[in-house]
């Protein structure tokens, strides 16, 4: 080169020329390239990078379009979540568990906790209504996270349509958590003992609306890419990976599903009650990114099958406890929507400030000390939209965990991703990890 | 009435810190399907009462310890014997108490053909904090292998490309140890003074 390219500068290094692409003037890059006799091309793909599917980096070595080597650059996202859990209680816990898998934030809190009330010992004390508030919440959340996996998946390929109506149904979901949790992310709505407060008034009915608006909704994006012949050839036969692999590499999730292996939690290691719901599980025998598209599709009707049958429980068991009896654990406020947003409900305020000294001095000891968790290890394992999500959770006995660890499947789905790209095209290796859908707030935790 | 002991000061200023209590070894029988692991696995695996320091049954759930030196062994005979042909990762504790077996490897296992779990515990001594690989019995160990490593220190032996992967090549220092403090700094509100999460009171 001889004048300077302010786009595509290059020096040399040990590892050979390097050409940094900044401002996109492909000719020039193109032509120095053309100068160098070699064929081998390392192109880095992200971090910030509109189709890694987040902070994603991606080391690619090419020949020509076809990858050789991938290798995936992680931690971008790394914000010290379980080192800053063991500085805060028990209950402070699903706050920052919340913010890990951003998309699935009702699953981390609900893995969490039920490895705390394993550690508790109060499992079975739990009560129903609890639990079949959980499932709603999580199976709503299933919903939104694979409608943001649909419509980000197709948009990397290039489909911009489907992107637009899977957006507009997680929107639906996400007034449905607004309406409940008065937060459309980051609830901390589960809480070790149950969930944090009742339903409020007409939740029933805006669900039942909800579904029914999904149920009709959802045939908007089935219309537009099953059996669309561009959407079929960039996903069919993509991403391949078989059970063996998903075996060894420990993958789960609609990509285990997508091998034939109709293995979900909720079906063969129930939690929360889902034996007591009829739903199937959806399983393809594809092994591509196809498959794994079709078994979300199919799992958004499963889910509002599970809905359905959780609002009429719900009805059935109005004005239930949503908090265990112990009162060493439950969170002494009840919390109530006011006008200036949700606190400590005007009755428990009156009562500990007028009327009950105990229930003062017990406000305040679980609210400031937080309550003790016998010491141990628990491992709760649930079925989240990625795969199994497990808790891992040491307690010293003491008001805070001793050790927090969450099995992201993300993190260890993201693995993968070399077996289902190499020996492929560069734009296929967006098809594969959009089809893992990695959320990196999860990976890197 | 809230768990404290001695003088009941739990105004948190007393310096009371709670030893971390680990849960004994269990008798048999085991209950549920932890006898038939155990037995399978002594079958499977002559030199059992060598390589397995205990066996907790805790919670409902089944801990082996194993010496380090023996876990890769174990490990095959698990895979292809006993059908635990899962593992779900490996995750890292520190016990900065525990003198001589400071550090942790906890790894889990699933069994898709049975519908069993189980969890593998291997301790070594921070002085020494060695550990064969299990990634060539288990290939998706790799990336939890590299977080344990890049968070606690421990050093797989063995492993493909044992680097960091959560925190940047150059970072110094293991964040998820005990010692490896969390940082922060004091936060002014209204002239008021909020001391970052770990300088504040305990009530341990």
């Amino acid at each position: 080169m001889t004048t300077f390219d302010p786009y595509a500068p290059s020096r040399e290094t040990t590892e050979g020329k390097v050409f940094s692409v900044t401002g996109g003037d492909w000719d020039s890059l193109v032509q120095e390239i053309g100068a160098t006799k070699e064929e081998r091309v390392v192109v880095n793909m992200g971090p910030q990078h509109p189709s890694t599917h987040g902070v994603l980096r991606l080391v690619l070595e090419l020949e020509g379009e076809t990858i050789t080597e991938v290798r995936c650059g992680i931690g971008y996202l790394h914000t010290g979540i379980e080192k800053n859990i063991e500085f805060r209680n028990w209950t402070q816990g699903t706050t920052f568990v919340t913010r890990m898998d951003y998309l699935s934030p009702l699953h981390n809190e609900t893995a969490y906790c039920l490895a705390v009330e394993k550690l508790l010992g109060i499992t079975n004390d739990v009560p129903e209504r609890a639990s079949v508030i959980r499932v709603m919440m999580m199976e709503l959340n299933r919903i939104s996270s694979h409608m943001v996996a649909l419509g980000t998946g197709a948009l990397e390929l290039g489909a911009m349509g489907p992107m637009f109506f899977a957006f507009r149904d997680r929107e639906t979901v996400l007034e449905i958590f607004e309406m409940i949790t008065g937060l459309r992310m980051n609830m901390a709505y589960v809480r070790p003992g149950g969930v944090q407060q009742d339903l409020p008034d007409g939740a029933y009915t805006k669900i039942r609306e909800g579904v029914k608006l999904m149920r009709k909704n959802f045939k908007d994006n089935a219309t537009l890419l099953i059996g669309n012949s561009i959407w079929m050839k960039r996903t069919q036969g993509i991403g391949y990976l078989d059970l063996a692999g998903c075996t060894t590499l420990g993958i789960t999730g609609p990509v285990l599903r997508s091998t034939g292996m109709p293995w979900d939690l909720r079906k063969v290691q129930p939690y929360c009650g889902y034996e007591n719901y009829n739903f199937d599980v959806v399983t393809a025998d594809t092994c591509d990114v196809y498959g794994r598209f079709l078994i979300r599709m199919n799992e958004l009707e499963q889910s509002l099958r599970i809905i359905e049958q959780c609002v009429d429980k719900l009805e059935k068991l109005h004005g239930a406890p949503v908090m265990v009896a112990d009162k060493k654990i439950a969170w002494p406020a009840q919390l109530a929507l006011g006008g200036d947003g949700l606190g400590n409900s005007l009755d428990h305020i009156r009562e500990i400030m007028g009327t009950s000294m105990e229930s003062l001095i017990h406000h305040f000891k679980l609210v400031t000390e937080g309550f003790r968790v016998p010491a141990g290890q628990a491992y709760a394992a649930i079925e989240s939209p990625r795969g199994e999500l497990g808790a891992s959770i040491v307690s010293d006995g003491g008001t805070r965990p001793y050790r927090v660890h969450f099995r992201e499947p993300s993190f260890n789905n993201l693995q993968a991703t070399p077996a289902m790209s190499e020996g492929g095209m560069v734009a296929d290796i967006v098809a594969a990890v959009a089809s893992i859908d990695p959320v990196m707030g999860g990976v890197d935790r | 009435m809230f768990g404290a002991k001695g003088t009941g000061d739990t105004s948190g200023y007393s310096g009371l810190v709670a030893k971390v209590a680990t849960a004994g070894s269990s008798e048999r029988p085991y209950g549920g399907y932890f006898d038939e692991v155990t037995d399978n696995l002594e079958r499977a695996y002559p030199e059992f009462s060598d390589a397995i320091e205990r066996v907790v049954i805790d919670r409902g759930e089944l801990t082996l310890h194993i010496k380090a030196e023996k876990l890769v062994e174990v490990a095959f005979v698990l895979r292809d014997v006993l059908k635990f042909e899962m593992c779900m990762g490996v995750n890292g504790v520190h016990y900065p108490e525990q003198t001589g077996r400071e550090l942790h490897a906890v790894y889990l296992l699933l069994s898709m053909t049975k519908n069993q779990r189980i969890r593998l515990e291997v301790s070594v001594a921070d002085s020494h904090p060695h550990i064969p690989s299990v990634v060539e019995v288990w290939a998706g160990n790799n990336w939890h292998e590299r977080e344990v490593f890049d968070m606690f220190g421990i050093i797989f032996d063995g492993h493909p490309g044992l680097t960091r992967i959560l925190m940047p090549d150059d970072w110094k220092g293991h964040p998820q140890r005990k010692d490896y403090a969390l940082g922060g700094i004091p936060v002014e509100y209204k002239g008021a003074t909020t001391p970052p999460p770990s300088e504040r009171r305990s009530y341990k």
